[in-house]
C-alpha cells in the first residue's frame, strides 16, 4: 500500500510540475514574450533576490555561529593545542574578513548592475595595477599564514623529549589497546606472527625490555604536565588515533610505527569544573534524558578517525588525565603483561 | 535505403554516394555508436544526469540515517530491501557502501566524465571552428568505456556482498583484504574494474581534446583568442592525461595485492585469526599514487566548471571577462601547481613531517591564482548590464561557493590546523562546497546556457529560477553548518554518532542538514522534469539566443554533420568584445573583421 502511494505521489508531482511549466509558457505567450527570454522585470526581480540573499546569508552565518560555537570542544587540554587554537582564531579572522567582503561585493554588484533595456555595460577588459594588487596582497597574507603554521608544525612534529612517558596505542578492528613501557620506559619487541588470543599484541617474551610492559584496555590514565609519547601501531587496516580534546591526531598504519606526543595541562577533574564544560554536559545530559539514556560525566576520548570496517563508528577508549600522584597510584595497581602465569599459558 | 531495382541502385550509387553517406545513417550509427561530437556530448550528459540522480538518492538515504539513527524509514526498506534495510533501518555495511559509491559516482562519473565529456565534446569543435573531434572513433570509444564503467559501478548493488564500502579513496589494507569487511569482496573487484575502464575512457577523451585544440583551430583563432572555456578544457585534459595513468597503476597494484598474493601495500597483517604472509609493502605508497591523481582530479573537476562560468558571466554581464590573460595564466598556474600539492591529503598519515611542510607551501601557493580568478569574476559583474538567465544565476552561485569553500581550504592546507580536523566533517563540508557544489553549479549553468546547442530548444526559464534558488539555498543549508560538526570533532564515515555521548548535543545540526538535503533533492526533481520535457517540448531556439560572440552560435540550429554547412568560419578577434565602445550592438562576434585602427584583445 505504501509503495503504491509512493508511486502515486511521484507521478502526481511530475504532473504538477508539468502543468506549472505549461502555465508559465501560456502566461508568457499571453504577454507576448518568449518563455525563455529574460525580461527587464525578470532582471529586476532576480537582482532583488540577490540583495535579499546576501542579507539572508549573513544572518544565517551569524545565527550559526551564535548557536553552534558554544557547542564546540572545550579549551585545549594539551600544551601545543593552546597555540593551535590561537592559530585557528588568527586564520578565522582572515577568513571571515575575506568572506564578508567578497560575498558582499559579489552579490551587491549582482544586485546593483541588473540589466535594463537601453543600458550599456562599461567596457573594462583589464587593469594591470589592480590585478597586481590583488595578486600581491593574497601572496603576502598567505606567506604569513604559512610561516606561522609551519612554526607550530615543526614544534608539534619534533621528536619527543627523552624523558617523555612512552605508551603504545595498538589499533585493531574494532578496539584500542594501550601498552605502557614500564619502569625502563622502553617498549619490548613485538611481532605480528606471535599474535595469539592471549597475546593480542604479539609481544616477544624473549626481549627483556618488554618484561615490565603493562597492557591496559578501555581506559588509560596519563599524568598532568608530563610529555607523553605515543607509539602507534595497527595489526590489520589503517586506523587513526584522534584525540580531539588534545588537538592531536595520527594514523595507525600496519607495518610501521607512527608517533605523536603532547603534554596534557588540564586534568579530567579540573576540566569537569570548567564553566564551558559544565554547560556542554548540561546540554548533552538533557538530550540523553530525552532519549532515556543515563547521564554522563565529561571524559577525554580517543576515537578512530579512519574508516576501518563496519564498526568503525564505535571504536573508542577513555583517557583520564590525573595528577602525578593519582597516576602513580593507578599505575601501581597494574601488573606487567609477562606475569608468569600468562607467559606459560601463551607458550 | 529501400530500392527495388538493383541496377538502378548501382547506377545511382556513384552519383549519390556522398549524399547517402550523410543522410541515411542507420539508427544505430546515428544515436548509439555515433562518432559525431554533438551526439556523444548528449550521451555523456544524459548518462551523467541519470548517475547524478542515483548518487543523490544514495546521499538522501544515508542522510536519513545520520539525522534519525535507529528510526524506521519505509523508503529505506523500499529501495534496499530486507537485506540492507530491514524494517527500514539502514545496515552499517550498506551505509558505508552508499557513502563510497555516492562519492565515486559524483567525483568520477558525474563531475569528471559527465562534465568534461559533455562540454569538452560539445564546445571544443564548436568554439574552435572544427567539423568534429580529431578522432571521432576514439571519441565514441571514450563514451562507451564510460558507459560500461558506470554500469559496472552500479552492478555492485546487485551482488550478494554488496558494493565497495571503504570510502571513495579505497585505502588498502581495508580495500585489499576481503576478510576486513563484506565491501572488500566482489564489490571491490567491480569497483576496480569499473575504475580501470573509466581511466581508459578518460584517457581516450583527454588525448582527443588536446589534439583537437592544438591542431584543428580554424583560421585566425590563435591560442590567445580562445574562449576561456577551451583553455579550461585543454588544461583539464592535460591534467587528466598526466595523472590518470598513475591512478591506473595504483589500481593495478591493488588488484595484484587482492588477487595474486603480492605485497605492494601490505605488511605485517594479522586479520581473521591469521597472520598474513605479506611483508615489506606500505599503504603509504597507495596514498601517494592515489593522491597523485586525486589532487589534480579536483582541478579536473573544477576547471571546466570555471571555464563555463567565465563564458556565461561575460556573455550575460554584457562585458568582457576581466583580465583575460590573467585568467589564462591562472588556469595554467593552477594546472601546474595541482601536480605538486597531493600530499596535503597525507599530513598525518605517517609521511615524514618535513615533506608535509613542503606541501603546505605549494598548497597555499595555489590559493593565489584561485583568488585572482574569484576577484576577476567579481570585477566582471561591476558596471555590467546583467541579464539573469538561469545559467547566469548558477554561474554567480558558483563564484560564491568557490570563494566560501576555497577559504576553508586555508585551514586544511595548513598542516598544523589540519591535525585537528583531518577526516572530520569539516573536510566533508569544505570539499563539497568548493568542488562538489561549485562544479555542479557550473555544470548546470552550462546545461541551461548551451541547451539550445545540445537539443536545439530552450529550457523553461521560471522552472530554472526555482531550480537555482532551491539548489543554492539548500547547498549552504547543508554544508555551512557541517563545518561545526567537524570543529566539534565528529569524524566522517561514522554510521551514527550515538556511541559517543560527547556528540549527543550536535544531533540538531544533523537534522537541519538532512532537511536541507531533502529540499535540494526536490529542487533537482524540478530540473529533471525541465530537462527531459524541454528536450522534446521546449520552445525552439533561434540561432544566437544569447547574443554571444563565440563560434558555436554561428552554426545553424540543426544537427548539421560537420557543424558548418559551407566553409569553416574565419576568426578576426578575441571572444569578449561585449559592449565595446563605438559599436552598434553590444556584442561583436569573432567572425567580424576588425575595423581600421581597432585593437584586438581588450585594447581600445
Amino acid at each position: 500500500m505504501i509503495k503504491f502511494l509512493v508511486y502515486v505521489a511521484i507521478i502526481l508531482t511530475v504532473i504538477a510540475i508539468g502543468y506549472l511549466a505549461r502555465v508559465f509558457e501560456l502566461a508568457s505567450k499571453l504577454k507576448g514574450t518568449k518563455p525563455h527570454e529574460v525580461t527587464d522585470n525578470d532582471n529586476k526581480f532576480m537582482s532583488r533576490m540577490m540583495l535579499l540573499w546576501i542579507i539572508a546569508l549573513f544572518v544565517f552565518v551569524i545565527w550559526n555561529l551564535k548557536k553552534y560555537v558554544p557547542l564546540l570542544l572545550p579549551e585545549s587540554a594539551s600544551e601545543h593545542g593552546v597555540e593551535m587554537d590561537w592559530l585557528y582564531n588568527f586564520n578565522w579572522a582572515i577568513i571571515f574578513f575575506v568572506f564578508a567582503i567578497t560575498q558582499a561585493l559579489l552579490f551587491f554588484f549582482a544586485y546593483k548592475y541588473y540589466g535594463r533595456k537601453g543600458n550599456t555595460a562599461t567596457y573594462f577588459p583589464h587593469n594591470n595595477k589592480i590585478e597586481m594588487i590583488w595578486t600581491v596582497i593574497p601572496a603576502i597574507v598567505l606567506s604569513v599564514i604559512i610561516i606561522l603554521g609551519l612554526k607550530q608544525w615543526n614544534k608539534i612534529t619534533a621528536p619527543a623529549p627523552n624523558d617523555a612517558i612512552v605508551i603504545q596505542l595498538y589499533a585493531k578492528q574494532f578496539d584500542w589497546t594501550a601498552r605502557y613501557a614500564g619502569k625502563d620506559n622502553e617498549l619490548g619487541a613485538s611481532n605480528y606472527r606471535l599474535i595469539t588470543d592471549n597475546n593480542a599484541l604479539g609481544m616477544d617474551s624473549t626481549d627483556s625490555k618488554g618484561f615490565d610492559d603493562i597492557i591496559v584496555r578501555n581506559e588509560i590514565h596519563i599524568p598532568l604536565n608530563k610529555e607523553i609519547s605515543f607509539k602507534l601501531n595497527s595489526r590489520d587496516v589503517i586506523h587513526s588515533a584522534y584525540l580531539p580534546h588534545f588537538r592531536s591526531q595520527m594514523n595507525c598504519v600496519p607495518g610501521m610505527t607512527t608517533v605523536i606526543h603532547f603534554k596534557p595541562i588540564i586534568t579530567t577533574a579540573q576540566m569537569r569544573e570548567k564553566e564551558h564544560v559544565k554547560h556542554l554536559m548540561a546540554g548533552i545530559n538533557a538530550r540523553r534524558a530525552e532519549k532515556g539514556d543515563k547521564p554522563v560525566e565529561f571524559d577525554y576520548i580517543l576515537l578512530c578517525n579512519k574508516i576501518c570496517g563496519n564498526s568503525h563508528y564505535n571504536m573508542q577508549m577513555t583517557i583520564v588525565v590525573d595528577t602525578e600522584e593519582d597516576y602513580k597510584k593507578w599505575l601501581a595497581g597494574k601488573k606487567p603483561f609477562f606475569d608468569k602465569s600468562i607467559t606459560v599459558a601463551s607458550k | 535505403m529501400s530500392m527495388n531495382n538493383h541496377d538502378q541502385h548501382a547506377q545511382a550509387h556513384n552519383l549519390h554516394a556522398e549524399e547517402h553517406h550523410h543522410h541515411e545513417e542507420s539508427f544505430v550509427s546515428k544515436y548509439i555508436f555515433s562518432m559525431d561530437h554533438k551526439t556523444i556530448s548528449r550521451q555523456f550528459l544524459i548518462t551523467a544526469v541519470i548517475m547524478a540522480f542515483l548518487a543523490m538518492m544514495m546521499s538522501i538515504l544515508f542522510r536519513l540515517q545520520l539525522a534519525w539513527p535507529g528510526e524506521k524509514f519505509a523508503i529505506i526498506n523500499f529501495i534496499l530491501g530486507d537485506k540492507w534495510g530491514k524494517d527500514g533501518i539502514l545496515e552499517p555495511g550498506m551505509y558505508m557502501a552508499l557513502v563510497t559509491i555516492h562519492g565515486t559516482i559524483m567525483v568520477f562519473m558525474v563531475l569528471t566524465g559527465g562534465l568534461s565529456g559533455t562540454f569538452s565534446n560539445l564546445l571544443i569543435p564548436y568554439q574552435i571552428g572544427a567539423r568534429d573531434m580529431a578522432s571521432g572513433f576514439l571519441n565514441m570509444l571514450s563514451y562507451w568505456f564510460f558507459f560500461l564503467s558506470s554500469v559496472i559501478m552500479m552492478a555492485g548493488f546487485f551482488v550478494e556482498t554488496g558494493p565497495a564500502s571503504g570510502g571513495w579513496t579505497v585505502y588498502p589494507p581495508l580495500s585489499a583484504l576481503p576478510q576486513a569487511m563484506d565491501g572488500s569482496k566482489l564489490g571491490m573487484t567491480l569497483w576496480l574494474v569499473s575504475m580501470s575502464l573509466f581511466i581508459v575512457s578518460s584517457l581516450l577523451g583527454g588525448l582527443n581534446y588536446i589534439v583537437t585544440v592544438l591542431n584543428l583551430r580554424t583560421k585566425g583563432l590563435s591560442m590567445t583568442r580562445l574562449p576561456l572555456t577551451i583553455w579550461a578544457f585543454f588544461i583539464t585534459a592535460v591534467l587528466g592525461v598526466l595523472s590518470f595513468p598513475v591512478l591506473f597503476s595504483a589500481a593495478l597494484l591493488l588488484i595484484f595485492d587482492r588477487s595474486f598474493g603480492t605485497s605492494f601495500y601490505l605488511s605485517d597483517i594479522y586479520i581473521g585469526g591469521q597472520a598474513l604472509e605479506q611483508t615489506g609493502g606500505s599503504p603509504i605508497l597507495y596514498l601517494h599514487l592515489f593522491w597523485f591523481l586525486g589532487h589534480p582530479e579536483v582541478y579536473i573537476i573544477i576547471l571546466p566548471a570555471l571555464g563555463l562560468t567565465s563564458e556565461i558571466i561575460s556573455v550575460n554581464a554584457r562585458k568582457p571577462i576581466f583580465g583575460y590573460r590573467a585568467m589564462i595564466g591562472s588556469i595554467i598556474a593552477i594546472g601546474f601547481l595541482s601536480f605538486i600539492v597531493w600530499a596535503h591529503h597525507m599530513y598525518i598519515t605517517g609521511m615524514n613531517p618535513f615533506l608535509g611542510s613542503v606541501f603546505v607551501f605549494t598548497t597555499l601557493l595555489i590559493a593565489i591564482p584561485s583568488a585572482v580568478k574569484a576577484f576577476n569574476y567579481i570585477t566582471t559583474l561591476w558596471k555590467g548590464n546583467i541579464r539573469y538567465t538561469p545559467a547566469m544565476l548558477f554561474a554567480i552561485g558558483l563564484v560564491s561557493t568557490f570563494i566560501s569553500g576555497g577559504l576553508t581550504g586555508i585551514i586544511l592546507a595548513d598542516s598544523t590546523l589540519d591535525i585537528h580536523v583531518h577526516d572530520t566533517y569539516f573536510v566533508v563540508a569544505h570539499f563539497h562546497i568548493v568542488m562538489g557544489v561549485s562544479a555542479i553549479l557550473g555544470m548546470l549553468a552550462g546545461v541551461y546556457h548551451w541547451f539550445p546547442k545540445l537539443f536545439l530548444r530552450h529550457m523553461n526559464k521560471k522552472l530554472g529560477y526555482i531550480h537555482f534558488w532551491g539548489t543554492f539555498i539548500s547547498a549552504y543549508g547543508v554544508f555551512f553548518p557541517m563545518h561545526f560538526l567537524g570543529l566539534a570533532g565528529v569524524p566522517r564515515r561514522y554510521y551514527n554518532n550515538t556511541a559517543f555521548p560527547m556528540f549527543d548535543n550536535l544531533v540538531d545540526i544533523n537534522v537541519f542538514i538532512t532537511i536541507f538535503a531533502i529540499l535540494a533533492g526536490l529542487a533537482q526533481v524540478v530540473f529533471l522534469f525541465n530537462f527531459f520535457y524541454s528536450m522534446f517540448r521546449g520552445p525552439k531556439s533561434e540561432q544566437n539566443p544569447w547574443n554571444a560572440n563565440t563560434l558555436e552560435w554561428t552554426t545553424p540550429m540543426a544537427n548539421t554533420h560537420g557543424n558548418w554547412p559551407g566553409e569553416l568560419p574565419t576568426v578576426y578577434r578575441w571572444p569578449y568584445d561585449y559592449s565595446k565602445p563605438g559599436k552598434d550592438a553590444d556584442f561583436v562576434p569573432q567572425t567580424i573583421p576588425l575595423t581600421d585602427g581597432e585593437v584586438d584583445g581588450g585594447g581600445h
